[in-house]
């Protein structure tokens, strides 16, 4: 019966063509958008992870309450040992000190004098220790422009477009005027080691990275650091043990003391749960959005062809078949049509996903003012999923469509075969 | 119950709704078939044949009285029994021919069998000899808008005898046919009558039937008018 059924699909080209280029339409756009939101929205969780959120991150209460303004009077103190304590307690996380502060750089000319200023927000990391692994981390020395990687004390990397807007260049003298963490002004002199561009807005704007050890010597930070982050040694985001170690760590903290350090998961801080949420989510939401609205179609198709089928239907009921088995049929040819739409739109989904894998689109240009970290193109990113994501929406949504369809089955009265077949 | 009889046929009477009425097609009908017999329903449209037909096939159940079909009563079968009735005994032929057009002239005869769950090597041989018995088995693999009327009718014979069925059921089956096709259908089915001892039963106000008929039922505003075997039948017209 299964390859009378086959056969029948293979024949009649409307029977199955139709719903096949449906189920592969939809199942390519299910495969492709998986592959995008993993990559896109992947990427851009770890990029925030990396730059500014760390798999956990821990600060004091009161900073963690005003980080957006970066106050480096309420950093962590006697940072040495709360990292070395956290790498005991916590040995699948690698341990970053950093700190983030604010200032404006001045470029003098050759008497002194002031030759162009610019507001910058800066990133004090561990650039200098052979055990860091920041550099690689974010990439930076892939991300140098001209000049070279910071290679002792007293140098800095400044934005590639920064640099050029100020006009410095590598080499060249400036300093950074900013507050200490006690509030007094503090003015500091770096040689530009060299220009750097991380391919996303937020961090290209106004940056400047140096060693740590010269943010705490300029801005009168001693073994402190405005955050500690923890990333995980598998590179990858594992939410469920970040917020387990966040509520271990947090549990031993004194809620009273506004200086304690406080830790918070990937998810806990500002937009990011919502973005991890989404992201984990997406394949359920892409499923179901193509389940229903493939569904109706194939419905309507069902109907059509239902309608087309109508003697066909009469006089195979007329010859014995029974209503069940008639309509387990129909049922039979939509998993047919549900199985071979998933694969040819599985196999486009991934060809295109595939073209956006490398390279990417180029988005730079719309993320200009943007204060979150993005990507600078869309990349998707085939997983293992996207081989068999597709599937589910394929076949249910045939499967329910033919359903639906196919209870006018049910209706028909056997006692007007001989008329309705007349015709 | 007459224990020879294929049909029996016992004060039938078939009403449907019409509005707060009622319309009877079949009135206190009373008829008994035998194994063998080439029979036909004869009347004008709206006398009942196609209604009588209809639950002699199992296709629908009379209001009152009783209707019994190879053994089996056809007012107390269940949906499932009655479309189990057809599919093992009865085969019906229709005006239309009614094949599945896009499957091939094998496909259409095989398509009973399948049905019946009967293994490939049988089914083969099975269709093979109905074809054979048509004369159609150069158009094995030919599908139904290849041929022409006559065989697309001689096709649809092949399908309702291939499972050897014990009653076929016949609606108009020489309607869309011209009168050498409409003969060449009808000897056919008087052979395999006479050959597979298979009862048939036509409903049909068509002279070229009626001239092959053995017996001729003629029903009038849902009555049986006359009921009559015809003498000196010969076999082969």
């Amino acid at each position: 019966m299964i390859r009378f059924l086959i056969k029948g699909l293979y024949y009649d080209k409307s029977r199955s063509r139709l719903p096949i280029i449906v189920v592969a339409i939809g199942v390519m756009l299910a495969v492709f958008l998986n592959a995008y939101i993993t990559g896109f929205m992947g990427e851009t969780v770890e990029l925030n992870a990396r730059f500014a959120n760390g798999h956990v991150k821990v600060m004091t209460k009161a900073y963690a309450e005003n980080e957006s303004q970066l106050p480096n009077d309420l950093a962590l103190t006697e940072v040495t040992a709360l990292k070395k304590e956290l790498s005991e307690r916590f040995p699948e996380l690698d341990w970053a000190a950093r700190i983030q502060f604010g200032g404006l750089v001045d470029v003098p000319d050759e008497n002194g004098e002031t030759l162009s200023q610019g507001p910058t927000t800066g990133m004090g990391i561990d650039l200098l220790s052979s055990e860091s692994m920041e550099i690689e981390r974010l990439n930076i020395r892939e991300s140098i422009v001209r000049g070279r990687m910071v290679q002792q004390p007293g140098e800095a990397l400044l934005a590639e477009e920064f640099s050029r807007k100020l006009g410095v260049n590598p080499g060249d003298e400036f300093t950074l005027i900013s507050t200490t963490m006690h509030g007094s002004m503090s003015l500091y002199n770096f040689k530009l080691a060299g220009t750097l561009s991380f391919g996303n807005e937020a961090m290209d704007r106004g940056s400047i990275i140096v060693d740590i050890e010269d943010a705490r010597t300029a801005l009168d930070m001693d073994d402190a650091a405005g955050i500690l982050l923890g990333i995980f040694d598998t590179g990858f985001y594992d939410d469920e043990r970040a917020l387990e170690i966040a509520y271990t760590f947090n549990a031993g903290m004194d809620d009273e003391d506004e200086y304690a350090p406080v830790m918070k998961s990937l998810t806990q801080q500002s937009g990011m749960g919502q973005l991890v949420e989404v992201t984990e989510k997406w394949s359920v939401y892409i499923i179901a959005i193509f389940i229903v609205a493939m569904a109706l179609v194939l419905w309507n198709a069902g109907l059509l062809g239902g309608l087309r089928r109508y003697g066909e239907f009469g006089v195979r009921l007329a010859m014995g078949e029974e209503k069940d088995h008639l309509y387990r049929t129909l049922i039979y040819e939509s998993v047919f049509i549900g199985l071979t739409g998933s694969i040819i739109g599985t196999a486009l989904g991934l060809f295109a996903a595939s073209l956006l894998q490398g390279d990417g689109i180029d988005i730079t240009g719309m993320m200009e003012g943007s204060a979150m970290l993005y990507p600078s193109a869309i990349r998707t990113r085939i997983t293992p999923t996207d081989y068999y994501i597709g599937f589910i929406p394929g076949l249910l949504s045939t499967i329910v469509g033919t359903m639906l369809a196919g209870l006018g089955i049910y209706k028909r009265k056997t006692s007007q075969l001989f008329k309705e077949l007349e015709a | 119950m007459d224990n020879n009889a294929i049909i029996q046929i016992r004060e039938l009477t078939k009403s449907f709704p019409m509005g707060k009425s009622k319309f009877t097609a079949l009135s206190n009908i009373n008829l008994s078939l035998e194994k063998g017999e080439f029979t036909g329903l004869i009347g004008p449209s709206g006398s009942g044949k196609t209604t009588l037909l209809n639950i002699v096939g199992s296709l629908d159940t009379p209001t009152s009285g009783e209707a019994w079909v190879l053994n089996q009563s056809i007012g107390s079968l269940s949906a499932k029994e009655a479309a189990r009735l057809r599919k093992e005994k009865l085969g019906f032929i229709f005006q239309s021919y009614n094949l599945l057009a896009v499957h091939t002239v094998f496909e259409n005869v095989e398509f009973p069998l399948l049905l019946l769950k009967i293994d490939a090597a049988e089914r083969k041989k099975m269709v093979m000899d109905a074809l054979e018995w048509v004369g159609l088995t150069d158009k094995v693999k030919s599908k139904p808008p290849q041929l022409s009327g006559g065989e697309c009718q001689r096709v649809a014979i092949a399908r309702a005898m291939v499972k050897r069925p014990s009653l076929v059921l016949a609606d108009e089956p020489t309607a869309n046919l011209d009168a050498a096709n409409s003969h060449h259908i009808l000897q056919t089915m008087v052979k395999l009558n006479e050959e597979l001892k298979t009862t048939f039963l036509f409903a049909t106000h068509d002279d070229k039937v009626i001239g092959y008929l053995r017996r001729k039922i003629y029903l009038l505003d849902g009555k049986v008018a006359n009921d009559e075997w015809v003498k000196d039948y010969h076999t082969v017209k």
